[in-house]
């Protein structure tokens, strides 16, 4: 195995493994490996338009999400802002209660859609020239 | 990329079984093509079939950064070099997309990267073969992330929400890496004659790895079925197969290049594609571990692992604990 492991290293087109002449059986895994903190990450386009949720970025500390997040999140598109928040500070409403957001009863009174004016100007415009023409 | 040819586990017969009404709902739910949220329930099967698919396609993220990454110091000229540095970084940024996805279904990152470093966890089967010269580098830019994009389209009107939002910004920067990968590969194509031989010796060693790409021919299972109703698995093997023969097939032999197939042709009645075969006890040999690079894969990414571990620690802030993301 140990002379297999040198040979295919030697050989692998991999520049960063020629550097290193070392096999696979030298490495130890980490029992108990870092557990960072997650992050909820909140990307702004443009100024004036909202901060959206966009996913979560892994790191020791708010400074460090904030490098990470501008790695992950701002990379490729357009931003002119960015906020991290650890997820453990989410307070949320949750899925279980989903049905309280129905709109069940009749709610057209606080839309604006539920004003409707214009055919009564119509008709009242109509019946003020009816009496002028008569 | 580079999602693709998942292995899924056998169904777990000692698994808890599910509440058949939540079931009922769960299903009713999925049906109605609304998604699935972390904090929502799910059945026990579910659950460990997506930790599966997705810790997989993140996995392959990070593998299928290496056979590129090592071209970087060579590729040729200054624009060929920027557009792979900015390919292989979207990779590694894919790979942290699908982890958090992964682990809002409650396994930690740091297992999921020590169960890649045992090698316990698969990867996609496709790098563990080697990328020996340039033209190799334009044969995955361009048919393998073409191959991962039919993929990972199909993986996007999935069913659970994080995964799908992973998809969908991955989906969006895959599009620069086709481009990139095509522009290079046609370079060589148009190029001298030593380049076109060069391309061609690179095609005919990558259409096996590709034909397995998307893993074995479908089994009627109804395991299968079960994966496909909660929409886990969106398209069958076979189905996504064809849909990228059917698309670049064509693009390749416009070039006047060749497949190393005698067999492979399109049925003009069914439409669909018919190929030799192409060993698939070779996908399997190489699927767990005897591949040409498997060592060489996993020795460089322990080699990352180790070299990284000493500033992880310096940085590591002892009061704080692993969270799983929210969303």
């Amino acid at each position: 195995m140990e002379t297999a492991d040198r040979h295919l290293l030697s050989t692998s087109v991999d520049p960063r493994l020629q550097r290193v002449q070392r096999h696979a059986t030298e490495f130890h895994l980490l029992e108990q490996p870092e557990e960072w903190q997650t992050f909820e990450v909140f990307h702004q386009r443009r100024r004036g338009e909202h901060h959206v949720h966009v996913g979560s970025v892994h790191a020791p500390d708010a400074e460090m999400a904030l490098v990470f997040a501008k790695e992950q999140f701002a990379r490729r598109q357009q931003c002119a802002s960015l906020w991290v928040v650890a997820s453990a500070h989410i307070h949320s409403l949750g899925y279980q209660n989903e049905d309280m957001f129905a709109t069940t009863t009749e709610k057209t009174y606080r839309e604006a859609s539920g004003y409707r004016l214009r055919h009564k100007i119509q008709a009242y415009k109509q019946s003020v020239q009816h009496e002028s023409n008569s | 990329m580079y999602g693709g040819g998942y292995v899924f586990c056998e169904p777990d017969v000692h698994g808890q079984p599910d509440d058949p009404e939540r079931l009922a709902e769960f299903e009713a739910r999925i049906d109605r093509g609304e998604k699935i949220e972390p904090q929502d329930w799910m059945p026990y099967e579910y659950r460990r079939q997506l930790i599966r698919l997705i810790e997989q396609h993140a996995h392959s993220e990070i593998m299928g950064a290496l056979p590129e990454g090592a071209w970087i110091t060579r590729a040729p000229g200054f624009k060929r070099k920027l557009a792979l540095i900015a390919k292989v970084q979207d990779e590694v940024g894919h790979a942290q997309l699908l982890y958090s996805a992964a682990e809002t279904l409650g396994k930690s990152r740091a297992d999921m990267v020590n169960d890649l470093l045992s090698g316990k966890s698969k990867y996609s089967n496709v790098f563990n073969y080697p990328a020996k010269t340039w033209a190799d580098v334009t044969v995955i830019g361009f048919l393998i992330d073409a191959a991962a994009i039919v993929n990972q389209v199909a993986n996007s009107k999935g069913s659970y929400g994080p995964y799908c939002r992973a998809l969908e910004r991955i989906c969006y920067e895959e599009s620069f890496h086709l481009k990139q990968g095509y522009d290079a590969f046609v370079a060589l194509a148009t190029g001298t004659k030593r380049q076109r031989e060069m391309l061609q010796d690179a095609i005919n060693r990558w259409y096996r790895p590709i034909i397995h790409f998307f893993g074995p021919p479908d089994n009627e299972s109804v395991h299968s079925k079960q994966l496909m109703r909660w929409k886990v698995k969106m398209a069958s093997n076979d189905e996504m197969r064809n849909q990228f023969l059917d698309a670049y097939v064509p693009k390749v032999l416009e070039l006047g290049l060749t497949f190393p197939d005698p067999e492979l042709r399109k049925d003009p009645q069914t439409g669909r594609w018919h190929y030799g075969d192409p060993d698939w006890a070779e996908f399997y040999r190489v699927i767990n571990g005897d591949g040409p690079c498997n060592a060489e894969r996993l020795s460089a990414r322990r080699l990352a692992e180790e070299n990284g571990r000493w500033i992880r620690q310096a940085i590591m802030n002892p009061q704080q604990k692993f969270t799983i993301p929210f969303a």
